[in-house]
Parts: structure tokens; sequence; C-alpha cells
């Protein structure tokens, strides 16, 4: 269980978070809906220690991570796996290496054992057979699922998605969902996603939240989400230009 | 955007960002000495930052290390004109050379070849996340990335060094041979003269601090780099030209500490 506590964050003049409280239970799904600009990255990034906070405490599993050492962040990220907006796949590396490069880095398995993982976890995201090629040569679609199988190499408990769809034609924007979902019941992993796909978070999400004005201003299932009264919600899933969110900087 | 800063306020604000960038290095320098130990596991990333640093830089190392040896003897052999006797032009080429023009000249090509690229490599994997991405997996990205490319500039800047050191008094000797009459037998007498086992020393030891420069510079542009493929030209640029100039600034400093009296 992920526990956000009263997270603040600003960069210069800037205040991205501005009191963002949340829990995220064991084995849920969540989807935290937002705006462009409005610190969806920056939320994920806090919850894996990629940035500390101005104030404010993540619990991990009761444990307040916030204030872990550089060391103890690098063994708390063992436990996530992370899906980044461009995939951020390694350039320099394989297809192969790039899934593998966790468990050669941290685990004393041989060279064939990691070979045989990672072509069952690319079997798992249907991306059979492209162990040689250089991320270059996949197309967008074909990185997300790659960078998934990155993501999920370790056998993480949670996994982080950052705008997993954005950017994909609508069908192969399905096939990701579906394969949140499947990671979801399969592997029983907690996930959470950031995204603004509408879509997209009603498909996947167990449960809804909304960033906004660095504040989450919204928790709820699927259907109170539908149902919603509050304005700023309402206006967002409806994807209106005519509402509460001023859409003039 | 164009402000009307005030100038004070804009000079405050350098001063600040240097100080910053000062402390910024020192804790890079701590963090690749507390990680040496990974790095030494893990020699075959320096390896093989070696070979790219090396593979790059020598074809344009080899010309303007000829061109600069023949430069050092038509300008000390005009220097000496009457007062001097020629047979000292091998001792003024090879000094100067091995003291000088052999680090400086190599640290400045490196800068423009390899200090672009590393910033070039680190800026793009930072606006690309894959940073981020090697942190989440739980890899330090100054042990993997900054540690071999320093190491390897502690390492090969010397390397280079010591043949463009050959290559450029080679250089002066065939100018001297073909232009100023000047026997090879007189400038190799003159260029033993006044050898001095310290004087390579003292050259290397430049070679490697520009090298640790060149490297460190390299990276910590490339980690700074925001806003995407402009911000990664923005980064090359400031990587090549700071480098440059802590390489000219250092070697002050050096030749004030090994020779001033
Ligand atoms: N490293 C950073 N330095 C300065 N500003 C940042 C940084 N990361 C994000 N921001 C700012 O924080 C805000 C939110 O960014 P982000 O979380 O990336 O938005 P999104 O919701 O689209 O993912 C933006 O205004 C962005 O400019
Ligand atoms: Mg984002």
């Amino acid at each position: 269980m992920i526990e956000i506590k009263e997270l603040f964050k600003n960069f210069g003049r800037n205040q991205v978070l501005n009191g963002v409280s949340l829990n995220i239970e064991k084995g849920e799904t969540i989807v935290i809906l937002g705006r462009s600009g409005c610190g969806k990255s920056v939320l994920l990034k806090h919850i894996i220690g990629l940035m500390r906070p101005d104030s404010g405490q993540i619990f991990i599993d009761e444990e307040e991570v916030t204030s872990y050492s550089n060391d103890k962040l690098y063994d708390l990220r063992k436990r996530f796996g992370m899906l980044f907006q461009g995939s951020a796949l390694f350039d320099s590396m394989t297809v192969e290496e790039n899934v593998g490069l966790g468990l050669t880095e941290h685990t004393h398995l041989g060279r064939e054992k990691i070979k045989e993982i990672v072509k069952e976890k690319l079997r798992l995201v249907g991306m059979s057979g492209v162990e040689n090629l250089r991320p270059a040569e996949l197309s967008g679609g074909m990185k997300k699922r790659v960078g998934l199988a990155r993501a999920i190499a370790m056998n993480p408990e949670f996994v982080l998605y950052d705008e997993p769809t954005t950017g994909l034609d609508p069908i192969m924007a399905d096939v990701i969902n579906e394969l949140i979902i499947r990671l979801r019941d399969t592997l029983s992993i907690t996930s959470i996603a950031v995204t603004h796909d509408i879509v997209s978070a009603y498909k996947i999400a167990d449960r809804i939240a909304m960033l906004y004005e660095g504040k989450i201003i919204f928790a709820g299932t699927p259907e109170e989400t539908k149902n919603t009264t509050d304005p700023v919600v309402k206006q967002f899933i409806e994807g209106s230009s005519e509402g509460p969110i001023p859409t003039l900087e | 955007m164009p402000r009307n800063e005030n100038p004070l306020r804009v000079i405050g604000g350098k001063t600040t960002l240097f100080f910053e960038m000062a402390g910024e290095f020192a804790i890079l320098i701590k963090n690749i000495l507390l990680g040496l130990p990974v790095s030494i596991k893990k020699f075959h990333l320096t390896v093989e930052q070696m070979l790219f640093m090396g593979v790059n830089s020598l074809p344009l190392i080899m010309i303007t290390s000829i061109f600069t040896g023949g430069v050092a003897s038509v300008q000390a052999a005009y220097m000496f004109s009457d007062y001097v006797p020629m047979r000292y032009l091998g001792t003024a080429v090879g000094k100067s050379v091995i003291l000088e023009l052999g680090p400086v000249l190599t640290a400045l090509v490196v800068a423009g070849r390899v200090g672009a690229a590393i910033a070039a490599e680190l800026g793009t994997m930072k606006v690309t996340e894959q940073i981020d991405a090697l942190e989440t997996l739980a890899l330090d990205p100054v042990k993997y990335l900054v540690a071999p490319r320093f190491i390897s500039g502690l390492i090969m800047l010397p390397v280079l060094t010591i043949f463009s050191d050959f290559i450029a008094i080679l250089g002066g000797l065939l100018v001297s041979t073909l232009f100023l009459n000047v026997s090879s037998f007189t400038f190799l007498n003159g260029l033993k003269l006044f050898f001095r086992m310290s004087d390579v020393w003292a050259g290397l030891l430049k070679a490697f601090v520009f090298g640790g420069i060149i490297a460190l510079v390299g990276c910590y542009m490339g980690f700074r780099t925001e806003g995407g493929a402009e911000g990664v030209g923005r980064s090359t640029t400031r990587a090549v030209v700071m480098a440059s100039v802590m390489i000219l600034i250092t070697d002050y400093i050096l030749a004030s500490f090994l020779f001033g009296s």
C-alpha cells in the first residue's frame, strides 16, 4: 500500500504539487487524470524517488520513504517498474539487453537464464522475436511494449505508467490497455497510471483520481466518476472547453 | 525572452551559478570516487569509452600535431635568427611540444570531438528520460555513465598526448631538415641536449588533468540538459566552450605550480 501525504513541490516560482494526498491499495489499478503539464509525471517521479518533495511524505507499506538515503532508494526501486511516456529505451542497447539489464546487473542468473526470462517477458507483451533489434528500428507502440517488458522484467510489486496510451493510434492504445489489465490479473501488480486519456482510464481503472491545481480533487470508482457532480471533473471527462477549468494560461 | 535585467543582478546570478557548478562538480567527483569499486568491476564500460576516445580523436590529433610541430620549428628559427645557434632548434621545439603544445592541443581537440560527443549523448539520454529509466532500474548513472568516461579521459589523454608529442616533434624535424637547413643530426642533438624526463611527466600530468576536465564537463552539461533537441545542441556547445576555457586556465595554474619559483 502506498500513502501519499500532503506532498508539495515547486520549481522556482512554479508550484507544481500543492498538497497532494492519495492512498493506493495493494493490487488495485489507479488512474490519475490531469491536463498536460499539471504535474502527473512529477507526481510519479516522487513515488519512485526520482524527485524529492519540498515537504510531505510518502509511505510504502507503512515505511516513510521520502527521507530514505540514496542507497535505500535504489533498493526500494527494485520493487518498482516504470513505463515512461516516450518508453525511454536505451538507444545503445538491443531490445534483449534493454529488457535484461536489471537482471544482468542485480541478479546472479546466468546468461541463458536471463535470455529465457527476457523471451518470456517479451512474449507476455506480444513482442516475441525482436530481441536483436535496436530501439530505433521499432515503432512507437512496439517501443511501449518493450518498455513494459523491461518494467516487469524483475517481477515488480508496483508498476507506474506515464501516459501509456498517449501518442498511439486507438487500436494500439487498446492493445496497451489490455496488457495493463492482463498484468494486473496474472501478476497481481499494483498499477498507478497517469494519463489524460479518459477512455483508457475507464477501461483499466479500479479507481480514478483527478489531479488539478496541484491537488487530488477527486477519487472514486469509474462509475462514481461518470456520475460525478464536481464541475471540474465533469468538464474534464466530457472534454469540454466550457466550465471552471481555465483554458487560457 | 528579452528582459530588462539589472546588470548587477546578472553578474550576481552568474556568480551564484559558478559556485553552484563548482559545488556540483565536487559532488560528482566524490560520487565517482565512492563508486570506484563498481567501476573497476565493470571495466569493460571504461574500455569501450577508451576505444571511442582514441578512435575518434587520433586522426585529427595526427594532423594538428604534425603542423603544430612544423610551426614550432619555423617560429623558433625565426626568433633565433642570428642570436641563437640553430643547434638549439631541437631543444626549443622539443621543450615547447612536450611541456605545452602536445598536452594543450590534444586536450582542445579531444574537447571538441569527445567532450561534445559525451554532452550530446548524455543530453539526449536526459531529455528522452533514459537517465531516469536507469535510475528506476536501480542503476546509478554516475557509476554507469560518468565514471567510465571520467576514468577513460584520465587514461586516454596522456596516451594521446604521447602520440601527439612524437608526431609534433617529427613535424618539427621534417620542417627543419626540408626548409630550414638544419640537419636531422643537429635537430636531434638539440632535442637530447636539455631533455629531461621530468618535463615529460609534467606534460603528462597536465594531460591527465585535462582528460578529467573534458569528461566531467561533458557529463555535467549532458546531465543538465533541458528542453529537447534544441537543449542538446546548447549543452554540446557549452561543453566544448567550457572545457576549452577550463583547460587553458588550468594549464596556467599547473604551469605556475610546476615551474613557478
Ligand atoms: N525537472 C524539472 N525542472 C523544472 N520544472 C519542471 C521539471 N519537471 C517538471 N517541471 C514542470 O512541472 C510542471 C509539470 O510537469 P509534468 O509533471 O511533466 O506535467 P505532466 O502532467 O504533463 O506530466 C510543468 O510546468 C513543468 O514545466
Ligand atoms: Mg508527463
